[in-house]
């Protein structure tokens, strides 16, 4: 009978097992967070108790974000604890957080999917917050608007990433062009382009993410508005984009890519790896984003000007990121603190101007700073006139590799050169009212 | 006595049991619920609307190029992988000197992520960043940088070497085990009897091997029918969607579409397709024996 000599050493086992499964049920059922701001007095001045605030951004505008968060934990009671997302998996992280309640007490979103997430009810309301600042009038215009549902406020603008042209002024050199005379118009642009592609070696004229839906979007929906063009209906819900100019600005594209005047491997690029030839100074002339401008080589000589649309003008898409504090966030007051004191004047000066990139506000374009970099000031001049396009359904029309958008545009550049684009354009406005 | 020797018999069973409730059991019924219903990511459960979520699989345009695309991709890894592990299990099966080595040589990818492999892989295919070209340009084997994933055919051909580079070892040490159970006097006496090499590996290595092979066989479709990683990190779906396989279209609907009912359907479709093709290569495996 070795059963019954060991029983107790069997009972033991047992009991453990027993115990390992509560633990393990216990584990599995969580804790359901539940409540959030709703409780808290406002306090339209922030708190800065002690209290650790937890912060998710992504990685695209990680540089921003963490050297705001350093300096806040510096001076500040409260701590934030920031966690950076891969871009690609941010939506992904913030939808599944805010569907289950457990997101962070501050988050920022892709400002072109805010609407998504303000609709939803994902952030608390700050409108008579915002509104209690001196300098609201100067917050980034386009970010604020599209941060705002039924004239409530949600979100105020936290890093800025504009699309700008950047150009080598070595290369502009070489290729006989005037280092100092960037392109106007987009025609114009294509000319350099094919100059410094003649070069030869391994020098090329240009360079886009041609798989990518949110590289074209961000780099080339500026020129159709620089042409006085809409990309969208004004509510979203419609696309324009087989409009003649915006036909027009694909064609121009296509130029360059039948005449091997944009770097090999556009054709692939799915976006993660398309800001990284322009910096090893093969490029000749690109949009890019802005807070590219801070992470240049120093001995690159390159300019930045306005993107402009096909026979002149110019126009930028304010991207980055907008922030908010979550609904369900337990530290509403701290965490306004935060957001706060970095709008302020000193921070947006001495944090975003100071590492050369644009600011949240309008109002501070004449600082020590900028006196000492042009390109910085180009850059923020833009914020004043470029555009946040808005639409609800933005993220799986435009920036999903499956989207419509997709499609219609590599037909435009790399399809048949007299296809109908209509068709490909009402599937877009499916999307978009869908 | 009986009584509290079942008691401990369950007791030992509970974690088992109660993690397989817990995490396979607990998520299938709510992915089944969620397939009957509208259920938006953000918004949650809006109440049962079968068979919508249903329904709309057919009027998907992406879901019929995704099935085909997906048996297509499985058909093409699992004939590669299954021949040249076979291949490479019987290289490595001897006892010669320096088996060892390549044994290891080979099973060395299978340590690695699938994600890490895909990004690995990516950044050797990138035009921009990847070594492949400025090798094969420099040995003059080609003129013009190759555009790995620009193409439809060569974005599914790169494609399959990641993989086959990844599990070909994998799968290798599950045929050598296969291999070395079969004992050797069995080829001792093919061979008395006169059999030749070709003879032996048809008449003797293959029918013992069968367990082996089939599991080898059960594991490579079921992965390659439910591919997601390297294809979400190599190509993103494209160039053109043509490389959106099924699991691809069930992130698509939760997580850029944020519509859970959609995504549960087709998760569901999935599960039973799985369900009805492992039955049946398990039925066949069975009589084999």
């Amino acid at each position: 009978m070795r059963f019954d000599k060991r029983r107790p050493a069997r009972r033991a086992a047992a009991a453990v097992a027993a115990g390992t499964a509560a633990v393990l049920l216990a584990a599995a059922c969580g804790d359901g967070r539940s409540g959030g701001g709703g409780d808290q007095e406002v306090v339209l001045e922030g708190v800065d108790d002690g209290t650790t605030l937890t912060m998710w951004t992504r990685a695209a505008t990680q540089a921003q974000s963490q050297a705001l968060v350093d300096a806040y934990n510096e001076s500040h009671e409260n701590q934030v604890e920031l966690s950076v997302i891969p871009t690609d998996d941010y939506q992904t992280r913030v939808g599944t957080a805010a569907g289950n309640q457990e997101l962070p007490d501050l988050f920022a979103i892709d400002v072109v999917l805010a609407p998504k997430f303000t609709t939803a009810g994902a952030y608390l309301d700050i409108t008579d917050r915002i509104d209690s600042l001196e300098f609201a009038d100067a917050l980034a215009p386009s970010h604020i608007e599209v941060g705002t549902v039924d004239d409530r406020k949600y979100l105020v603008p936290h890093t800025l990433d504009l699309s700008v042209l950047f150009y080598n002024k070595d290369l502009y050199e070489q290729a006989g062009l005037d280092p100092e005379k960037p392109p106007t118009t987009l025609v114009e642009f294509a000319e350099h382009a094919r100059a410094i592609a003649e070069l030869g070696d391994d020098i090329h004229g240009t360079f886009f993410g041609g798989n990518c839906g949110g590289c074209y979007l961000f780099t080339w929906w500026p020129s159709i508005w620089a042409e006085g063009a809409e990309v969208m209906n004004s509510d979203g819900t419609e696309s324009l984009l087989d409009s003649p100019e915006a036909q027009e600005v694909y064609s121009i594209w296509r130029g360059l890519v039948e005449d091997g005047a944009v770097a090999p491997g556009h054709a692939e690029e799915p976006g993660a790896t398309w800001t990284g030839l322009f910096p090893e100074g093969n490029i000749g002339v690109m949009p890019m984003p802005s807070t590219m401008l801070g992470l240049m080589p120093e001995d690159l000589n390159m300019g930045v000007a306005p993107i402009p649309g096909p026979s002149g003008g110019e126009s930028t898409f304010v991207g980055g990121d907008s922030i908010g504090i979550s609904a369900n966030s337990e530290h509403p007051n701290q965490a306004w603190d935060f957001l706060r004191w970095s709008l302020q004047e000193d921070t947006q000066i001495d944090i975003l101007a100071a590492g050369g990139d644009v600011m949240a506000r309008t109002d501070l374009a004449d600082n020590e700073y900028y006196a000492d970099n042009p390109n910085a000031v180009i850059m923020n001049d833009l914020v004043a006139i470029g555009r946040t396009p808005y639409s609800l359904n933005f993220g799986q029309t435009f920036n999903d590799p499956q989207g419509p958008w997709l499609p219609l545009v590599r037909e435009a550049v790399y399809g048949d050169p007299n296809a109908d684009l209509s068709a490909l354009n009402d599937a877009i406005t499916a999307s978009l009212s869908s | 006595m009986r009584y509290s020797r079942k008691l401990t018999g369950a007791a030992y069973a509970a974690p088992v049991a109660l993690f397989v409730l817990v995490f396979f059991v607990a998520p299938l019924l709510l992915v089944g619920r969620m397939s009957a219903s509208d259920w938006p990511l953000l918004a949650g459960d809006l109440g049962v609307n079968l068979p919508d979520n249903y329904t709309a699989i057919g009027d998907n345009r992406l879901f019929w190029p995704a099935v085909g695309f997906t048996l297509k991709y499985t058909g093409i890894v699992v004939v590669i992988l299954v021949g040249l592990s076979l291949g490479l299990a019987m290289l490595v099966s001897g006892t010669r000197k320096g088996t060892g080595f390549f044994r290891t040589a080979y099973f060395l990818p299978t340590t690695l992520g699938l994600a890490s492999a895909s990004l690995l892989f990516f950044g050797f295919y990138s035009p921009s960043i990847g070594p492949l070209d400025p090798i094969l340009q420099g040995l003059g084997i080609t003129d013009e940088p190759i555009s790995w994933l620009g193409t439809p055919n060569m974005a599914l051909f790169s494609t399959v070497v990641l993989i086959v580079w990844k599990f070909a070892g994998f799968f290798m040490i599950i045929l050598l085990v296969g291999l070395q159970a079969i004992p050797p006097d069995v080829y001792e006496a093919a061979r008395l009897d006169g059999a030749g090499r070709w003879q032996a590996f048809v008449h003797i290595t293959l029918p013992l091997l069968r367990p082996a092979l089939g599991l080898v066989l059960i594991l490579s479709i079921t992965g390659s029918l439910l591919a997601f990683d390297q294809f979400f990190i190599l190509t993103k779906g494209g160039p053109d969607n043509s490389t959106v396989t099924v699991v691809q279209l069930i992130y698509r609907e939760a997580f850029q579409r944020f519509d859970l009912g959609a995504a549960a359907a087709i998760s569901v479709v999935v599960l039973l397709a799985l369900l009805v093709l492992n039955i049946a290569q398990f039925r066949s495996l069975r009589r084999d024996q």
